[in-house]
């Protein structure tokens, strides 16, 4: 069984700052990390190569530097990794990143063997537009399940599978054939850590790299920002409400009693509404 | 060493890309919303988008559109029907039996096909598991822009769609426009647009549309479903009081405070994006850009700083009290009641100070 998991490096956003002054992005010194779903996402392809025997190919769009995460996957035990970089990417929004990824995986199945499964996380942490997984699926013409929470059964002879995929209000069961795009959900499994082995294997390792000329791109035009319809116009800080919050001062003696009255001098309705639905026990 | 690194500026030299429209996109007129439903049921993000919707089409006065996709019979007709009474000029309808459960493949064809057949200029869905699944596949199929989760939809004044969302992991907004390619497609989530006034008006304009699948061209079969037990239910979103915590609560054993305050107040509780991503709270908790986004009638953040992210979860609350130590935390700019302190602290009294407002005998039954 051949799968290839697509990851992003990103920032790790808990770390980002905004300059309090200019309200620029600090980025410089923020560390990155592997896509926390896409970890998930990772974990499910080991699992089923573990399970089925075969190949795991860790895939991503990035600069040189992206070549960090895919180290980090192949700790984890992924079998290869290929780094898709070219500043022609740059600025890619969605529609122009599924061109990319759909023309790179194409070219990983020529070289490297049809993947069965496509996996990816159910979006990233920081464009979290969760449109390129069905983005990917659509340009290969692949099967997709999206928001996926459980693998229950992979079928390589059959060639099905079926997976639990959460819906509003409930889960959806559903089954489908092979090959096909998974988006996997966050907390689906257990993350495992890597053996020494394959830590001292990703060290060494060759990372395959690709310009978007070795991917098999043809129209370089589609990539990019040239290939974006999207069009960022206007970045911009969120302006201060207008009237400043009213300030309880905590040194009163009953600064609680004190915080409540605030709320019921500005929400007469407030206190009678709560009095009948509160559960004051 | 961490210098502020200037964000992409207002592009001036982006925006002046704009060229003339296509001649094969000068056809696409008119503002449509995708009405969601699953098993009978409209989710009420499709409302709240005729609400936002309602405004574009008269700003840009053309035509509102609703489209219901779904299995003929009495659901997707009322859903149709409904939508009227919410704003729309006209609705599409794509009923066929392969169309009962959501599915990717019998969904995108339905939708893409009434795209290519009558050509919307703007095309809204709810940014739901559902939502974003189908708008995905429709956008990569139309080949056209899709901004995803959306705070805000205007026009501007070429008529063009202004779509603005949180950027950076949620630090700051950005402005996102589709300029040369139609239709222009965006998602939001539920309760970010107010819902609109339910005005009684009967159904006029519905057109139907034929889809072509038959049960054989679908591979993808739906099992079951499993509906959530109740108690698995969050109903967040739709909370008329809602108390959340955040990091300043400095152990997962503190969020138990949070739901303390929940209990005496009949209130939902919440958190903000870091509790879920250290484990301590289950991610259907959430509140946030990537959350749940919230408009209770009272909303009180203990120990959350207020990040953009949350903030625009939060922004369409009635009342919102703050509680943090820092006095310069960002959520005391949105709040309409603050106080520095340590929640830790205050929400035990506060939780007091309410059981013994709103409960006049709790004391005595306490005492006893």
């Amino acid at each position: 069984m051949h799968i290839v998991v697509c990851i992003k490096q990103v920032p790790d956003s808990a770390q980002i700052r905004v300059h309090p002054v200019t309200n620029t992005i600090m980025r410089q010194g923020v560390p990155t990390i592997i896509n926390p779903y896409d970890l998930f996402a990772l974990e499910a392809a080991l699992q089923l190569r573990d399970k089925f025997g075969g190949e795991v190919t860790v895939l991503t769009m990035g600069p040189p530097s992206a070549e960090d995460s895919l180290r980090r996957a192949l700790t984890y035990g992924a079998d290869r990794a290929v780094l898709l970089t070219d500043r022609f990417f740059a600025g890619a929004d969605t529609l122009a990143t599924t061109y990319a990824l759909a023309t790179a995986i194409r070219k990983v199945s020529e070289t490297f063997g049809a993947p069965d499964i496509v996996f990816t996380g159910k979006q990233t942490i920081d464009g979290d537009t969760a449109q390129v997984g069905p983005g990917i699926a659509k340009r290969l013409g692949l099967l997709q399940l999206t928001y996926v929470a459980k693998i229950r059964e992979v079928d390589p002879v059959a060639r099905t599978i079926e997976a639990e995929r959460r819906s509003e209000g409930g889960v959806q069961v559903l089954k489908t054939k092979l090959p096909c795009l998974v988006t996997m959900l966050e907390a689906t499994n257990e993350i495992r850590r890597g053996a020494m082995a394959d830590a001292l294997r990703a060290a060494r390792a060759q990372i395959v790299t690709w310009s978007a000329k070795d991917a098999g791109v043809e129209d370089i035009s589609k990539c990019g920002l040239k290939g974006s319809p999207t069009i960022v116009k206007r970045v911009f800080a969120p302006s201060a409400r207008a009237e400043k919050a009213t300030m309880v001062d905590f040194s009163s003696r009953a600064p609680a009693d004190a915080l409540i009255e605030e709320l019921f001098k500005r929400q007469p309705k407030l206190e009678a509404e709560l009095t009948t639905s509160a559960h004051g026990f | 060493m961490s210098e502020p690194t200037k964000a992409p500026p207002a592009a001036a030299g982006r925006a002046a890309t704009k060229k003339e429209l296509p001649e094969h996109f000068k056809a696409y007129k008119h503002v449509w919303v995708f009405i969601e439903q699953e098993r009978g049921q409209v989710h009420p993000v499709s409302w709240e988008l005729m609400g936002a919707g309602r405004k574009l089409a008269d700003k840009l006065k053309v035509d509102l559109a609703a489209v219901v996709i779904g299995p003929p019979g009495e659901a997707v007709q009322h859903a149709a029907a409904e939508s009227f009474c919410y704003g729309a000029d006209l609705a599409y309808i794509v009923a066929d039996g392969v169309l009962t459960d959501y599915r990717n493949e019998a969904y995108t064809k339905a939708l893409t096909d009434v795209v290519n057949t009558f050509k919307p200029e703007i095309l809204l869905l709810g940014a739901t598991t559902l939502g974003r699944d189908l708008a995905g596949s429709v956008a990569t199929t139309l080949l056209t822009g899709l901004t995803a989760d959306c705070t805000e939809l205007d026009v501007d004044a070429d008529g063009s769609l202004a779509a603005t969302r949180p950027t950076f992991g949620g630090s700051l907004l950005c402005t996102i426009y589709t300029l040369n390619y139609r239709p222009q497609m965006a998602t939001v989530r539920p309760r970010v647009m107010p819902m609109p006034d339910r005005v009684e008006k009967p159904a006029s304009r519905i057109i139907e549309h034929k889809l072509g699948l038959v049960e054989e061209d679908i591979v993808t079969k739906v099992l079951s479903f499993i509906p959530d037990r109740d108690s698995a239910k969050s109903n967040l979103a739709y909370a008329d009081i809602v108390v959340a915590g955040g990091l300043g609560l400095g152990s997962p054993e503190n969020f138990q405070l949070v739901k303390g305050l929940a209990a005496v107040l009949g209130a939902d509780f919440g958190c903000s994006r870091p509790l879920v991503q250290k484990g301590w709270v289950t991610s259907d908790r959430q509140i946030g850009q990537t959350g749940k986004t919230i408009r209770p009638k009272l909303y009180i953040a203990a120990g959350i700083s207020g990040a953009i992210q949350h903030r625009v979860g939060v922004e369409g609350a009635d009342l919102i009290v703050a509680i943090n130590t820092d006095k310069n935390a960002p959520i005391f700019d949105f709040a309409h009641v603050g106080i520095v302190t340590d929640a830790i602290r205050l929400l035990p009294a506060l939780t007091e100070a309410f059981r013994a407002r709103l409960s006049p005998h709790s004391r005595d039954r306490i005492a006893s």
